[in-house]
């Protein structure tokens, strides 16, 4: 699909669920479960896409300190849990990531 | 046409002010957007274009992530409506406040319904119940924060064309997902949501059209919602 088509639909969707309980207003209810379900959206939905990103490297599950992409992931997991900040988390991962690359 | 009568006005920049301290927050965020979102791919006026038709931040991250790494449009799709799911629960609070407005304001302000919108509009209503005119204060709040984050994807754009290829600047993407995952894990249900869709998109990431992501961010959904439900069982003992 043509990037322009992805964003256009991207669009459409969110625009949709922001609309949707607006226009339905009582006419329809958020189930509880749902709404229960939500809250586990983000840790899901990013971790799938950060796990591969850090443990595989092309398509192949690689746990060695020759990862520089999981050492300087993990190095930046902790500095995110002491920091609670994204800017500092981003250049201490990238600092690290850099490091590790000219050492090896 | 419409008249500026004093209290449109009053409610409307009474909102750009409740939103102003959230703005300190989404520019510097915006940028990182449009810096990444370069580096993972899309053009410039794709990446600006994106701020404005989707206008989500953190599904932009994922879905500019998502074309970095060639996903089929379909899966990109639906991985933008999971991420931005919670904008119903949004849309079902604020319904009640707005019902009598015609389809044309329900629909601006729809569009206008972001987390950092929401949130300061809501309070507002809670606060103040409906008065007349009360929806200039979503519009207000939602129009400084669609300007900002307009401006600073715009300016990231800008900055990130300047950095070369070789500092790696694709790999804040997961930097930024990381930043922004690990503040939630606030107790087991989450911590085991995060690993077991972690594990499965590892276990999964073969299979064709991305469809690892979705079977790992749904198990993960369902892992959190089946624990949480199973320690309220127990009573919260442990």
């Amino acid at each position: 699909m043509n990037i322009w088509l992805v964003m256009i639909f991207g669009g459409l969707v969110t625009f949709g669920m922001r609309f949707s309980l607006i226009y339905l207003f009582g006419r329809f209810q958020v189930p509880e479960t749902m709404r229960r379900a939500l809250h586990y959206v983000p840790p899901a939905v990013l971790s799938a896409i950060i796990f591969p990103e850090l443990f595989l490297s092309d398509g192949v599950l690689d746990v060695s300190l020759s990862n520089t992409r999981l050492l300087a992931g993990l190095a930046a997991i902790l500095t995110a849990w002491f920091s609670r900040n994204t800017l500092i988390t981003i250049v201490a991962g990238m600092a690290i990531l850099l490091t590790l690359q000219y050492w090896m | 046409m419409f008249t500026l009568s004093n209290e449109k006005v009053r409610h409307f920049w009474a909102g750009v002010r409740a939103e102003l301290p959230l703005l300190v927050g989404v520019f510097p965020f915006g940028m990182i957007y449009g810096a990444l979102a370069l580096s993972a791919g899309l053009s410039k006026s794709a990446a600006q274009m994106m701020s404005s038709i989707v206008f989500a931040g953190s599904s932009q991250f994922v879905a500019a992530q998502l074309i970095h790494e060639s996903a089929p449009g379909l899966v990109i799709v639906l991985t933008i409506a999971v991420v931005n799911l919670r904008h119903m629960l949004y849309s079902a609070s604020l319904a009640p406040y707005i019902a009598s407005l015609s389809t044309r304001w329900k629909t601006l302000l729809a569009y206008l319904l972001t987390d950092e919108a929401y949130a300061p509009t809501i309070l507002h209503y809670e606060r103040n119940g409906v008065q007349p005119f009360g929806h200039w204060f979503l519009l207000g709040a939602g129009l400084a924060l669609w300007s900002t984050w307009q401006a600073s994807t715009a300016l990231g754009i800008f900055l990130g064309a300047a950095i070369p290829d070789s500092w790696s600047l694709d790999f804040a993407l997961p930097l930024t997902f990381i930043a922004m995952v690990v503040p939630v894990l606030k107790g087991r249900p989450y911590i085991a949501a995060a690993l077991s869709a972690g594990t499965v998109a590892l276990i999964a990431h073969a299979l064709p059209f991305k469809l690892g992501l979705i079977l790992a961010a749904l198990t993960g959904i369902a892992v959190g919602t089946v624990l949480e439900g199973w320690e309220a069982r127990k009573g919260g003992a442990l």
